[in-house]
């Protein structure tokens, strides 16, 4: 295997079989690994990265395709950019296995040196999802992807932690998937800095984009409650917790991707965002609050390694029988695994 | 480093449109375990190779069942080399007549999976490979 300078000199340059290589070598999260996005590091930062979120069948795939074609042509007067696209699935609990297919919508950018897709499985937990998304977004950021667009199903908690990886992020929504107070359930409103309601030309979409607009009024202004019996005015949350940032509502935009209908406006609201970040300063921040979840993260996976590496797993294993026959509790058993409490 | 996961790219080149054949090998690769990355009807040999690329895949599966084989499939291997892809393990499966299939091998294909093979077969045969690929015991 070409050592690690080798490969990240060819992530640089752009080689395709390296980028593909080394995609793998992260995703794996091999020895390795730590190594490569070490040496990428100081070469990202430079790509917008937008998550494109949904439920399952609402298009994503689809749009992901238009859109892309339509960054690659170059559009309302941004020139012709390059395309990275991380295509995220699940994992069957059961198998192990994966069934990827957002390959299938993708048909149209097949052929362009300038696109460069990647389908990953979610494997084990969540919260290890969105850890190998960013690592991968990483990776085609540093190998000069001028856009790079993460596609996920959208269910949960795996949505916000990716939404916070992004820069900007697409919710798209379709008609007839139930009313408002599933938006609601589902939590993507407060991810949200644009959404798309694909498939438009069903019935029901100028319902649903109405919904949504109402659910972001009650979000951004003054709220009337009745609390117990009495009319009660509660002012509206800081602008800075209202759609990510003071003076940005989340645009709603109509599309049918399979029909490249709708697709330019859903590309300028995506554009806005990205003016709106850098003009408000908080492309800045967002770099910082990510740096800071990064390290913390980081920080926690290595104290806890090195932790598990000073004891033999006996002891471990012994600690954690007494604390289930409550022979012990788990806090003195910390203490003790850190060595601020004598072994009792 | 030892990989886990296996990774097949399962694609139909040519222009029949008979895709069960190909779902069905993909569903039972992903009960087995596998990330299978499945892109659809009507693929060019360059789509397929360059999919494989940037998937980074232990294996690329073939479904033809238009009779194409002999010109899709040496093309597809053609350019899996081309781009450094050599050891990929290249399987086929299809309506592939027996006097065909020692040309195919010839050119690289490690697998020919006619009509009615038992999904296990298959299963068992890409795991292999991909040991040996991997030069795993």
């Amino acid at each position: 295997m070409a050592p690690v300078e080798e490969l990240v000199a060819a992530v640089l340059a752009g080689d395709r079989r390296a980028i593909a290589r080394v995609l793998s070598l992260v995703e794996d999260n091999g020895e390795s690994a730590h190594r490569l996005l070490a040496a990428l590091h100081p070469h990202t930062g430079r790509a917008h990265v937008v998550g494109i979120t949904g439920a399952p069948g609402t298009g994503k795939s689809s749009l992901v395709n238009a859109l892309a074609a339509l960054v690659r042509r170059g559009f309302g007067g941004h020139p012709p950019r390059t395309v990275g696209i991380v295509a995220v699935d699940p994992t069957s609990p059961f198998t192990g296995g994966a069934l990827l297919g957002d390959r299938i919508r993708m048909r149209e950018l097949a052929g362009d040196p300038g696109v460069f897709i990647r389908s990953m499985a979610t494997r084990g937990s969540l919260g290890g999802l969105a850890w190998a998304t960013a690592d991968a977004i990483q990776v085609l950021d540093a190998a000069g992807f001028q856009v790079i667009f993460v596609e996920t199903v959208g269910a949960g908690q795996a949505e916000v932690d990716i939404a916070r990886t992004a820069h900007t992020t697409v919710v798209v929504e379709v008609p007839g998937m139930g009313d408002e107070v599933q938006a609601i359930k589902a939590g993507i409103l407060e991810i949200a800095d644009v959404f798309a309601v694909n498939k438009a030309d069903h019935e029901g979409a100028d319902r649903t984009a109405m919904a949504l607009e109402m659910m972001l009024d009650l979000n951004t202004g003054p709220q009337q409650v009745v609390h117990h019996g009495q009319l009660m005015v509660v002012a509206a949350p800081p602008p800075e917790d209202a759609g990510k940032g003071k003076g940005w509502r989340p645009p709603i935009c109509k599309t049918v991707a399979v029909r490249n209908r709708g697709i330019e406006e859903l590309a300028q609201a995506i554009e806005a965002h990205r003016a709106y970040l850098q003009e408000s300063g908080l492309w800045q921040r967002r770099e910082e609050e990510r740096a800071a979840r990064t390290l913390e993260t980081m920080l926690q996976e290595e104290l806890l390694r090195r932790v598990v590496a000073a004891h033999p797993p006996e002891e471990i294993a012994s600690l954690v029988r007494q604390i289930a026959q409550r022979a012990l509790d788990p806090y003195t058993a910390v203490q003790r695994l850190l060595g601020e409490v004598p072994p009792g | 480093m030892a990989r886990e996961r296996i990774r097949v790219l399962v694609a139909k080149p040519g222009l029949d449109g008979h895709d069960r054949g190909a779902k069905v090998v993909a569903r039972a690769l992903r009960d087995a375990g596998m990330e299978v990355i499945y892109t659809g009807l009507r693929q060019t040999p360059e789509m397929i190779a360059e999919a494989a690329l940037q998937e980074d895949v232990d294996v690329v599966g073939l479904s033809i069942l238009s009779g194409a084989h002999m010109t899709l499939v040496p093309r597809v291997v053609q350019l899996l080399r081309q781009q450094g892809q050599e050891d990929v393990v290249v399987v086929v499966g299809g309506i592939i007549p027996d006097e065909d299939r020692p040309a195919l091998e010839e050119w690289g294909v490690h697998g020919i999976f006619g009509p009615g093979t038992p999904t296990q077969e298959i299963i068992a045969f890409i795991q292999d490979a991909v040991r040996q690929r991997r030069g795993q015991p």
